[in-house]
């Protein structure tokens, strides 16, 4: 995983409110053995709309996303953050995010930011025409006009995300303290592995 | 004295390898299931490390989402191949994968094939007290024998075959206590679209849920499968059901469940997982079971439910603005008018099957409304998909596929089939279709595709009408 300082750049403001998976990529682009090239079914069915701010130019080349509250509910198909990915979004701004989700996007070094509702108001209004930065360090969402919201993160997720740390290399490195686990369960609980079918 | 604690925080506490001062927690995953179509990229990660499978005795892999339903084998036994070249891809990479790192596969023509949720517990995978994950959000399923069970990214998948642990925080719990009797004909469904009726899809994010009640003790472990099962419906990470006399019937004697002396043990310790007396929720939820009726949903989000008998909301009858703007838009996708009686909304597809209602007991519940009965003529497609091939065989041992087919349903392989439209049964543009899955998205069944959730009994009386029908009409 890249480390992730700062994603500064033009948002879609989509602001829509439980967005679910399948609107971030539908199920018929989740055949694929690979992680690329989702981006072309990224909000596919929102894309068939005219008018849709996907598809503005006004917005092209955008890389964050702000939406409402809930994003990203539904299932738990990573390909949601991949497609994101894959289109250019690197920070998704909104009220709240489905667990899944969020867990989702932090593995693949997307930023997904909870601010107050009245912040995404304010952020929709500038990112119809300016642009908004998302800084890791000072943990703040700011515009050229001297908003500033700052947001918290899960320290955990936030130095991972900062370092570009991989995960299972982290927990790798705790394999003593997973092998004392098993022996303890498996003297203490012999019958909790799953018989031979 | 101990600090009484709930089911959940018992789980969590004895599954604890390493805990860390902010709060989260490395946990230990007892199982593990994987399907087609959220691991490739998870074993082709662990190749690209050179890393291998911790503990491939833990895990246990099935195809099911994209595999089609129709027959599997000719008449001779050979394979039938599947037309869509990547749904193939998918399926050969599973069957490659699971043997390369020493994982038991259940394969697309073997009996106890059919959808994750439904083999883990039928296959005794799934016990009480331990974790349990999957590439599937429904895995909240198998909470209903008392597991602590839910859905997982790829990227998990991937961590969890390599180090058998996963990276977790804490979550809140919540207790859903449904006070009193469900009224007759009122089944699991009815109440767990109830529930999130009433919480809403939001209410539950952030919580593990804990069905408390008689209404729960009372009912099957197929029935607390439908509930649970539809817990991330709710936005929880999970649902709970402690184990109880029921629970451990059902799993005794099942092939991956603990034996003999063994059996004993563990019993003894599923015992003492409920919840303590005085342990402490974050939220408490209280529901009125006589509050329940025949439910349906009209809009395009599992929330957006009505009694059978009721009828299509003003959008203006909602509070918050976006709320309104929500409504009007899953109106206009639905093809309904404000006002409408539900009983006077006209389907043409029929859907029973899915993780949620395609064991045993649901097959039994639809077939008993069809028999003797057949499919309106405005309904052109009906497909009952059984959730395993033991679930087929068991109902074609009853007899239940002839009173399907003779009702004009057609009586499919198992697998998860319309409930996700990957696979070719798909619900056409335009059209209704009255099902028994979990969720009714746009486009979730197909584009452009019209879903109403609901029991397998009121999808079977749909069938039979042609329009959502109050079940209890037909059964009186
Ligand atoms: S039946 Fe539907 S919800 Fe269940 S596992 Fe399959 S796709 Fe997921």
């Amino acid at each position: 995983m890249k480390p992730v300082k700062q994603v500064e750049g033009r948002a879609y403001p989509f602001g829509q409110k439980n967005v679910d998976t399948d609107v971030i990529i539908p199920a018929k682009w989740l055949k694929t053995i690979s992680r690329d090239g989702l981006g072309e079914g990224a909000f596919e069915t929102v894309r068939a709309q005219d008018g849709n701010v996907f598809d503005d130019p006004e917005y092209s080349g955008a890389n964050i996303l702000i939406a409402g509250d809930n994003f990203g509910c539904g299932s738990s198909r990573e390909h949601a953050a991949w497609a994101m990915d894959d289109m250019g979004i690197k920070a998704v701004i909104a009220p709240s995010f489905s667990d899944i989700f969020s867990g989702n996007a932090f593995k693949n070094g997307l930023l997904a930011i909870a601010l107050p509702q009245e912040a995404i108001d304010r952020l929709m209004e500038v990112a119809k025409t300016d642009p908004i930065t998302v800084d890791m360090e000072s943990m703040s969402v700011t515009t050229p006009f001297q908003d500033r919201f700052t947001f918290e993160m899960d320290p955990f997720r936030h130095q991972c995300l900062s370092e570009g740390t991989d995960e299972i290399d982290l927990t790798l490195a705790k394999s003593d303290a997973i092998e004392t686990y098993e022996k303890r369960i498996d003297s203490a609980q012999p019958w909790n592995n799953p018989q031979a079918a | 004295m101990t600090e009484p604690k709930t089911l959940y925080e018992k789980i969590w506490d004895a599954h604890v390898v390493d805990q860390r001062d902010d709060g989260t927690a490395l946990i230990y995953i007892d199982r593990h299931l994987v399907h087609e179509v959220t691991s490739p990229q998870a074993f082709e990660g662990l190749r690209k490390a050179g890393r291998t499978v911790r503990r491939p005795d833990l895990t246990l892999a099935v195809p099911d989402h994209n595999l089609p339903t129709t027959a599997r084998l000719d008449a001779n036994g050979n394979k039938i191949p599947i037309a869509d070249p990547q749904s193939a891809a998918q399926l050969e990479a599973l069957e490659a994968n699971a043997p390369a790192f020493g994982i038991e596969y259940i394969g697309a023509s073997d009996i106890k094939q059919g959808i994750v949720h439904v083999i883990g517990p039928e296959q005794g995978f799934t016990l009480p007290g331990t974790t349990l994950v999957c590439g599937d959000s429904h895995t909240a399923a198998h909470g209903a024998l008392g597991a602590l069970a839910f859905g997982i990214g790829t990227s998990e998948v991937e961590h969890v075959l390599a180090t058998q642990t996963l990276q977790l925080t804490r979550s809140k719990s919540m207790e859903i206590r449904v006070e009193g009797d469900l009224g007759p004909g009122i089944s699991p469904k009815d109440l767990i679209l109830h529930i999130i009726g009433v919480i809403g899809t939001a209410g539950g994010t952030g919580f593990v849920i804990e069905y408390r009640g008689k209404v729960f003790e009372e009912m099957s472990i197929e029935g607390r499968l439908t509930v649970s099962n539809m817990s991330i419906e709710a936005g929880a990470r999970a649902g709970l059901i402690a184990p109880d006399q029921k629970t451990f019937d059902y799993l005794k004697g099942r092939p991956m469940a603990p034996k003999g002396a063994d059996w004993d043990a563990a019993v003894t310790y599923w015992k003492t997982l409920p919840s303590d007396d005085g342990a402490k929720f974050d939220k408490s939820v209280t529901i009125d079971a006589a509050d329940v009726a025949p439910t349906v949903t009209w809009g395009t989000s599992p929330e957006d439910v009505v009694p059978v008998s009721g009828h299509v909301p003003e959008p203006e009858s909602f509070t918050d603005a976006s709320k309104q703007d929500a409504a009007r838009k899953s109106l206009d996708y639905m093809g309904l008018e404000p006002g409408q009686a539900m009983g006077d909304v006209a389907v043409e597809n029929i859907f029973i099957g899915s993780c949620t209602n395609s064991r045993i007991e649901d097959m039994r519940a639809a077939a008993a409304v069809l028999e003797g009965r057949k499919k309106a003529d405005n309904v052109k497609w009906a497909i009952v998909v059984p959730g395993s091939g033991l679930v087929k065989v068991q109902a074609e041992k009853e007899g239940l596929d002839r009173i399907f087919v003779e009702a004009g349903f057609e009586w499919r392989e198992p697998g998860c089939s319309a409930c996700l439209g990957m696979n070719p049964d798909k619900v056409p543009a335009g059209e209704r279709c009255a099902s028994t899955s979990n969720r009714n998205f746009v486009g979730r069944q197909g584009p452009g595709a019209r879903t109403h959730l609901m029991s397998p009994a009121m999808a079977a009386a749909a069938a039979v009408t042609g329009k959502l029908t109050d079940v209890r009409e037909l059964v009186k």
